[in-house]
């Protein structure tokens, strides 16, 4: 394997870390808002504020992480995205900031503030729009090289079909994402009720989920020829991703194994991820930018590469860590020890 | 071809960010030394109240952190979204230390999270002290990694530039240029001073607002103490980087001390205006500025003459060279005289105008880290890598920076009432006499 390889698939990786946990973190935030509007925030908020606590900050390096290394491993794209992006992106780092200090904000100043809440929830569904603009952008067709720079067709990209198919994907995604992820947490939290609300969720948004999903690969063949040959020629990693959504859906039905079926949720998202991803090699921008053109030099990748491991040496054990103090723990997930912590912080 | 107008509004609008980010990145980075400390005084002296004290500022950290993480996101994303042409270049040589900035930065998020939620959990304290270590290190090495990427935009090293290719690249020579050692230990341990500062700030003002209680007299003596450490170090760094600029950027030292003629025996212009080249009401220190850039007082100082005009950066940094070394030195001064009063048990220390002085010293303290920043970023204008990219080239050619402009001054805005409310109203409405009475009563459940 070359080192362009090793570069992107290490980023892409960790983009699909990134959508994994945010999407649990805008949905949450979402289900939330919701919950307090139509009066069952009773059932839901207890669950959803001692699962975001001690990772949102986490949560956010992710992306963090992901924007830093592309533009070590290629800085190209730092020309090409930097210079386009720079609405869509803007705007995504205002809804991430409304997210992140409005989360700090109301866990420790002003506690169930309707109106922060709102934000929050309504931030959640903004941001994977605002931020799936670039994945639609990456298929081509929207920029144009005026006088040696980048120019983006905003028209063109808010006219297209498939910029509204890939931001309908993205916003279902995280809702039932966050759904099936929730529903296991406040199964093990003993919670029955947020357990049903939760089951629901996911159940109503499984449907959408994957009718979206179909229609992008329609949306594809018209837009990008050659990227839909690609995508049929990794069909079987598809199909392989519908049969683990069959089982995640069938396991929520039947109301049993919900950590099971959330690790078949996070294997059919990662295997579609992964395909999407394979079938878009060489490119980063389609036309104007692969992978091979946009490469930083050697030096540079093998000693990114040795950051990288020496860091995910001290990642892993860290996070392992933080999995078994909040996520793994009986007593913290259902709730043993936050009345005390509760009183402290009103 | 230059955008002019997108040039200017990236510009105010990087100012903006990195502006309003440094208040909480420094308290970031600062603070988190400061409750591992008394968390280490509590456990060592067996007192109750400094462990109280790390958790305050732990709970007040936590909002302070949020704003720093959004804020230090934006800026991250706007190095590529308002200046692609250097992020493209820059990238292929310093992205090793920006990289290792993100491990660091999570490193210190994963264990902030641990901290802040197992309060409760665990009975001793030295574990918590032990959580403590990794959130300290995380957030002092993070500011370590990203000043060695602006120190590389002071002094770019490791790499040549052959027809216009990059060749040669070294990225651990990138990272330890010249420019780095005296830059990193400056930020850090400032950082540290105005942390303490500030903290010795909220003690001072609490202790005027009427709670004479014994909790903010330790706190304040502590924070104090600790000022008086870093200040004395901010110092003598700040003298190792006047003697780097004259070797390696004479012309930002000269132009901060409107130091026109290379001569020896360069005197230290304090103060003063400028008027069509003049420089007027003065104080002039005879020598100072050859021992400030050489250690020797007869040792010659290289003028501004010996630049070519468009490469000298705005006069106007002269003044934010003079309010920093002038906060700087006053803060040193009060807390040595608090410092030595305490133990002469001087009765003026614990008046209220003193008190007054303690609580100016925390903005204060702030205000000198951004003049420093406005400093030595102005400073090295019109590059944006020294020698080699002009600012002006690696702008980005987008239309929409000034409507960018408009939406985060309002985020800025927002964010900055944001904390301040939510911080005052928090300790407001929990002072710590009933927060001591609390963890007594808690105390009893446990034994009975």
């Amino acid at each position: 394997m070359n080192l362009e390889i090793l570069g992107i698939m290490v980023l892409w990786t960790f983009l699909f870390g990134y959508v994994i946990v945010a999407s649990i973190d805008f949905g949450a935030g979402f289900f939330n808002a919701y919950s307090l509007f139509n009066g069952k925030q009773h059932i839901l908020t207890n669950i959803i504020q001692r699962y975001l606590s001690p990772v949102w900050e986490v949560t956010n390096v992710f992306l963090v992480f992901f924007f830093v290394g592309i533009v070590g491993f290629f800085p190209k794209t730092a020309f090409y995205y930097g210079t386009i992006l720079l609405v869509p992106v803007s705007i995504a780092i205002l809804l991430l900031a409304i997210r992140g200090s409005y989360y700090a904000f109301e866990t420790y100043g002003a506690r169930g503030h309707k109106g922060y809440s709102f934000m929050y929830g309504l931030s959640g569904l903004f941001l994977p729009a605002s931020l799936s603009i670039v994945l639609t952008i990456s298929e081509g067709g929207f920029v144009s090289i005026v006088d040696g720079k980048p120019v983006l067709d905003y028209w063109e990209l808010f006219t297209s079909p498939l910029t509204w198919s890939i931001v309908v994907l993205s916003i279902v995604a995280v809702l039932y994402i966050s759904a099936v992820f929730l529903t296991w947490y406040a199964h093990k939290a003993h919670d029955q009720d947020a357990t049903e609300l939760m089951r629901n969720y996911a159940l109503i948004w499984s449907m959408p989920l994957i009718i979206t999903a179909s229609g992008i690969i329609v949306e594809i063949r018209a837009h990008n020829p050659e990227h839909f040959g690609n995508l049929l020629n990794l069909w079987w990693m598809f199909a392989l991703s519908f049969l683990l959504f069959l089982g995640t859906v069938w396991l929520i039905w039947k109301r049993k194994h919900y950590g099971r079926a959330f690790g078949l949720l996070a294997g059919q998202f990662a295997l579609a991820f992964f395909a999407y991803g394979f079938s878009h090699y060489p490119y980063l921008l389609y036309p104007h930018l692969t992978i091979y053109d946009g490469f930083t030099n050697k030096t540079m990748a093998i000693s990114l590469v040795v950051a990288f491991i020496a860091g995910l040496g001290l990642l892993i054990p860290s996070l392992y860590l933080l999995l078994r103090l909040f996520l793994f723990n009986k007593d913290y997930v259902t709730g043993q020890h936050i009345h005390t912590n509760k009183r402290r912080y009103s | 071809m230059i955008n002019e107008d997108a040039l200017f509004y990236s510009r105010v609008l990087t100012e903006l960010t990195l502006s309003f980010h440094i208040i909480y990145a420094t308290i970031g980075v600062g603070v988190p030394l400061m409750i591992m400390i008394a968390q280490w005084v509590g456990i060592k002296k067996n007192d109750e109240h400094y462990i109280l004290l790390a958790r305050r500022w732990t709970r007040g950290f936590v909002i302070t952190v949020a704003v720093g993480v959004v804020t230090g996101t934006a800026i991250g994303l706007q190095l590529s979204l308002l200046w692609p042409n250097f992020m493209e270049l820059a990238g292929n040589v310093i992205a090793l230390p920006l990289f290792m900035e993100t491990f660091a930065f999570f490193f210190e998020a994963i264990f902030l999270g641990i901290y802040l939620y197992t309060w409760d959990r665990f009975e001793n304290q030295r574990k918590h002290l032990l959580l403590l270590i990794p959130v300290a290190i995380g957030a002092s090495f993070s500011a370590v990694f990203i000043t060695m990427v602006n120190s590389f935009m002071n002094a770019p090293q490791g790499f040549d530039i052959v027809n216009g290719e990059l060749v040669n690249i070294n990225p651990i020579l990138a990272m330890f240029n010249p420019a780095m050692p005296t830059k990193v230990a400056h930020v850090v341990a400032s950082a540290y001073m105005t942390s303490a500062f500030v903290l010795a700030a909220i003690a001072a003002f609490r202790l005027i607002k009427g709670s004479d209680h014994i909790y903010h007299k330790k706190a304040l003596y502590l924070t104090m103490k600790l000022g008086l450490i870093f200040s004395i170090a901010t110092a003598v760094i700040g003298d190792f980087s006047g003697k780097y600029l004259a070797e390696y950027q004479p012309e930002k030292l000269a132009a901060a001390e409107w130091h026109f003629e290379t001569e020896a025996d360069a005197p230290l212009i304090l103060y003063g205006t400028l008027e069509n080249g003049e420089v007027k009401y003065a104080i002039e220190i005879p020598k100072a500025l050859s021992i400030l850039a050489h250690g020797i007082p007869s040792a010659e100082v290289i003028g501004l003459e010996e630049f070519p005009e468009d490469e000298i950066p705005p006069l106007y940094i002269h003044y934010l060279f003079d309010i920093m070394v002038t906060i700087g030195v006053w803060m040193m001064f009060l807390s040595f005289l608090y410092w030595l009063g305490t133990k002469r048990s001087w009765a003026f220390i614990h008046t209220k105008w003193f008190r007054w002085l303690i609580v100016l010293g925390g903005p204060l303290s702030i205000i000198a880290i951004e003049m420093g920043w406005w400093l030595a970023e102005v400073g090295r204008q019109p590059w944006v890598l020294r020698g080699i990219m002009r600012t002006a080239e690696a702008a980005t050619s987008s239309d929409q920076v000034d409507l960018m402009l408009i939406l985060f001054a309002g985020l800025y805005v927002i964010l900055a009432i944001g904390s301040v409310v939510i911080l005052s109203r928090m300790f407001r409405r929990n002072p710590v006499e009933r927060e001591l009475e609390d963890r007594e009563a808690d105390k009893g459940g446990v034994i009975q």
